[in-house]
């Protein structure tokens, strides 16, 4: 019960602070309304006891790519001229609206096999049996920390002053 | 009622289409850079909600959105960066406005 009312009103709050980054005017509140949305998403993540994922969450989203976000903003100096939309709006909001609604059939419409077993409650440990392990993902793990490199080189010389 | 799968797949569903609606429609850089940002959270999401429902002993899904996350920070880095170095030379993030590059 507790657990139900908690997702109902993390929903409100994500869908609404979704709005809020596509439709309010001032960039930087429309940034702030984006991290508000990621740090109702880990406590979605937190409602579905993937715990580590919420504290990642927290870390990566709420603490890095929104100051990130915020510092492109200050430096672009767009925030007096708002978040103009182009002439685009009407065929947009169709495709969206046709995505959301083939999903939403989908998602319906499909019985899916739940698992009768309840999730894993502390997750940090099996999460790094799963990483790092020789038969787990230890090579998608090298190459993500050889495209994060990539990521940072790439970024630092495309940002540099000439 | 009870939250059951399908629950978490709406609202990432309806997650996505905002975010799509979003990057579709607006002009600022910064604007459809975090809309992306919303769309690849609303997919950790459902990857998320299939993990602890399908697959609750394996945590792949669990597997799958945490290099979701890593590629997600390494594309803001780079597209903030990409945007920087265009606003120096252009002044202007307007996506209407950047158009070197069409024929």
């Amino acid at each position: 019960m507790g657990l139900a009312a908690a997702f109902w009103i993390m929903a409100v709050v994500v869908v609404v602070a979704a709005l809020g980054v596509v439709f309010l005017r001032n960039v930087f509140r429309a940034a702030l309304s984006l991290i508000l949305c990621f740090i109702t998403v880990a406590g979605l993540y937190i409602t579905l006891s993937a715990d580590f994922l919420a504290a990642v969450q927290i870390l990566v989203y709420v603490g890095a790519i929104s100051v990130l976000i915020i510092l492109a903003i200050m430096m672009t100096r767009e925030v007096q001229q708002g978040s103009p939309s182009n002439r685009m709006k009407i065929p947009a909001f169709i495709v969206a609206a046709v995505v959301l609604g083939i999903m939403i059939y989908t998602v319906t419409s499909t019985s899916w096999r739940i698992a009768a077993e309840s999730p894993l409650s502390p997750t940090t440990i099996p999460l790094a049996t799963r990483l790092f392990s020789e038969s787990g993902f230890i090579l998608p793990v090298e190459i993500a920390a050889m495209l994060i490199l990539a990521a940072i080189v790439g970024a630092i010389v495309i940002a540099r002053e000439k | 009622m009870t939250i059951g799968l399908e629950h978490y797949l709406v609202l990432s569903a309806l997650l996505f289409s905002i975010g799509l609606y979003g990057a579709l429609t607006k002009r600022n850089a910064v604007i459809i850079l975090m809309c992306i940002e919303l769309m690849l959270n609303s997919v950790n999401i459902s990857l998320v909600a299939f993990s602890s429902y399908i697959v609750p002993l394996l945590l792949t899904g669990q597997v799958f959105a945490i290099f979701v996350m890593v590629v997600a920070a390494a594309e803001v880095a780079v597209g903030l960066a990409i945007i920087l170095a265009i606003y120096r030379g252009l002044t202007d993030i307007d996506a209407n406005n950047i158009n070197l590059m069409k024929w």
